[in-house]
């Protein structure tokens, strides 16, 4: 199955090799995958288990998946176990009886671990190093921030999982994005990703999946590599890895479902082996310096429409997709992005809503106040998330600013609770996706670092958070 | 049975050549409220079907009486990226869709394509273009022969490519799931070796 790869093995190859069940083409590239975790949400899963229901088909191995309550629910800080409308309810309703007859753990909206599927799975040390997971939602690329190959996939396939515990899977081409040198002053990882996404387009990575390597990668930590995996998937990629060291390893030891004792020391032992042979080869490589990479901004409605903060917004020459884009936007060619003004301030989701991320954003809010005209929110990731920041006072922090310091959930990172964007309204956001009408009909989205949001909030336009600075 | 094979299908082609279009844009959020997959047609590019006040946009493909329900689409590359939510495909299904024709998909959604019966399928750019061209013009009667791989057009004539895996599982219509339970003691095989060799994975 080697032939033709090289003379070593990618770590996604390696993942791959150790999960095949069966080849089905004979070829290695088409296999059954076994596939060791999954994480459900309640509008993404309905359908697949009505299919097992009608095909009177139990779950394969029920306590391989979690299922957690994150995308339809209220992020009001006094809200109940009910969900904002009826139609969620109903998701809700029906998740907590999918959940209940087929076996499968699953938290509520009450739970104490709640939060963003993706922000939840890490917390509950059910992501670990080699793990191939398999999930209802594009995001679950974040996992590879573990050395884990965490993929999305769509209902068919999540039917396909539960009843099987396996997929029916395609292999990727390798693709190695190495970022060497050092993120300046005010840059974090987000910044990173979006310059990659910018670099080779909403498309460039389709088919592939991405390996990060290289010393700007090694030092970042975990949570700052899950923003970078999770946003891969927005240039296409279906699987991004980094290979995990001792941060990955120190960010597991310890949690809910962890291995333990004996166990812990065997894993550990298998994890240090999960790197990419020397000599191994790539379908293609990529090479970006991080020294030259500065506070990213979204100006259009794809995330590859993306520039510095200190540029401008560009002329579309005759490119009906710029055009489009800036006509959606409503902003004009040549205008400097950091004199657009904004109405709303988000920072959440399962890209940047971790209590790294949340300290970053009270550093810039410290002592300052959010600009007249504005409505912040903030939504944690996970309950556990919004526990921790308190624990720290970083609710004062944000509440004394003038953001709502907000439970945790999707919220507007899609909208589809009752955290929305009115028509018109022009949004700072440190979620993932700036398409038209994401975070509600008609509103526009600018995604940025979560304090490069604070930075627009408290100055009222999008500004370069290096600027202000941040307060001890 | 869980779909119709894909055999050989005829019909009017329409043309969509923007770039990146998303299943946000495919399917709006406010759709994907059910626990079920009806009535998702209604639903398919509300955004560019309606205006605010929810009246039809005259020249939208899916609202242009010359076509009203393309049984084809011509369209730009990354079709279908972002959210996995395969109630994009379920809804371009009941609109009457029944093959895309572009010169690349993003992943999770070619994948809902396939396992859905909706035929996707990656052509070589100049054969894009030109039907892109012809259907630009107007309603273009097209001929789609999965088994052979031609797409033909009045005097357009081309050939794609197909993974035989996806090509098989289109023209046979079989449930993926009674096919992969046929293996289920390899699977279980597959696992018991799998929890001893890494006995922390096991759940
Ligand atoms: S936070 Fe946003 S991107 Fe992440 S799982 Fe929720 S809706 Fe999807």
């Amino acid at each position: 199955m080697d032939a033709g790869r090289g003379t070593g093995r990618t770590l996604y190859d390696k993942i791959v090799d150790a999960h095949v069940v069966r080849d089905l083409d004979g070829l290695g590239e088409e296999v059954l995958l076994y596939v060791d975790r999954s994480v459900l949400n309640e509008y993404t899963s309905p359908q697949a288990f009505t299919r097992l229901r009608a095909a009177n088909r139990p779950v394969w191995r029920p306590r391989a998946t979690l299922g957690v309550v994150d995308h339809v629910n209220s992020t009001a800080a006094d809200r109940g176990a009910l969900m904002p409308d009826e139609a969620g309810q109903t998701q809700t309703d029906y998740f907590a009886r999918n959940s209940a007859d087929f076996g499968i753990e699953k938290f509520d909206v009450l739970h104490p671990m709640q939060g963003i599927e993706h922000v939840v799975m890490p917390e509950m040390g059910l992501v670990q190093p080699g793990m191939v997971i398999a999930a209802g939602d594009s995001h679950t690329t974040t996992y590879g921030a573990f050395g884990a190959l965490g993929f999305g996939i769509g209902t068919s396939d999540i039917e396909h999982y539960l009843a099987t515990q396996t997929l029916v899977y395609r292999r990727l081409k390798n693709m190695r994005v190495r970022i060497d040198g050092r993120l300046g002053f005010g840059v974090v990882s987000k910044d990173l990703v979006m310059t990659l996404i910018r670099e080779i387009g909403a498309s460039g990575a389709t088919g592939y999946a991405i390996e990060f390597a290289g010393q700007a990668i090694a030092a970042l930590s975990v949570e700052a590599r899950m923003t970078i995996c999770n946003m891969a998937v927005e240039c296409g990629a279906r699987g991004a890895l980094i290979a995990p060291d001792d941060k990955v390893f120190a960010a597991i030891e310890g949690k809910p479902r962890a291995p333990r004792g004996a166990l812990w020391d065997q894993a550990v032992a298998y994890w240090r082996t999960l790197r990419s042979d020397e000599g191994a080869r790539f379908d293609q490589e990529i090479a970006l310096d991080a020294s030259e990479i500065a506070p990213m901004v979204t100006w259009g409605t794809s995330p590859d429409q993306a520039a510095p903060i200190s540029a401008y917004v560009p002329q579309p020459n005759g490119r009906a997709d710029i055009a489009r884009a800036l006509d959606y936007m409503d902003l004009r060619p040549g205008a400097a992005l950091a004199d657009i003004p904004i109405q709303r301030a988000f920072i959440g989701s399962c890209t940047n809503a971790r209590i790294e991320d949340l300290r970053q954003a009270a550093a810039v809010l410290r002592g300052r106040r959010v600009a007249a005209g504005v409505r912040a929110m903030i939504a944690p990731g996970s309950s556990a998330v919004r526990r921790q920041a308190e624990a720290e006072g970083l609710d004062r922090v944000f509440i004394a600013a003038g953001f709502e310091w907000r439970q945790s959930g999707c919220s507007m990172c899609l909208a589809m609770n009752d955290d929305v964007l009115a028509p018109g309204e022009r949004c700072a956001s440190s979620t993932n996706r700036n398409f038209e009408g994401r975070q509600g009909a008609g509103g526009r989205t600018h995604l940025m670092s979560p304090a490069m949001v604070a930075a627009a909030a408290v100055m009222g336009r999008l500004t370069d958070v290096r600027k202000l600075g941040a307060r001890a | 049975m869980s779909f119709e094979p894909f055999i050989v299908r005829e019909g009017l082609a329409a043309a969509m050549p923007v770039a990146n279009v998303d299943t946000d844009v495919i399917m709006p959020k406010q759709f994907l409220k059910g626990i079920d997959r009806a009535g998702l047609d209604r639903g398919v590019f509300h955004g560019l079907r309606y205006d605010a006040s929810g009246a039809p946009i005259a020249d939208f493909i899916f609202n242009d009486s010359r076509w009203r329900a393309p049984r084809f689409l011509i369209v730009g590359p990354n079709f279908g990226c972002g959210s996995s939510r395969e109630h994009a495909v379920w809804g371009l299904m009941q609109a009457g869709v029944s093959a895309l024709i572009g010169t690349s998909f993003a992943g999770i959604f070619f994948d809902n394509c396939t396992r859905n019966g909706l035929l996707a399928i990656c052509a070589a750019p100049n054969d894009v273009d030109a039907l892109l061209a012809r259907a630009t013009e107007g309603p273009c009667a097209m001929r789609i022969d999965l088994p052979e791989q031609t797409i033909v057009a009045g005097d357009l004539k081309s050939r794609f490519e197909i993974e035989p895996g996806r090509k098989r599982a289109l023209t046979s219509g079989l449930d993926a799931v009674g096919l992969t339970l046929e293996h289920r003691d390899a699977i279980a095989a597959f696992e018991a070796e799998h929890f001893a060799r890494y006995p922390w994975i096991k759940p």
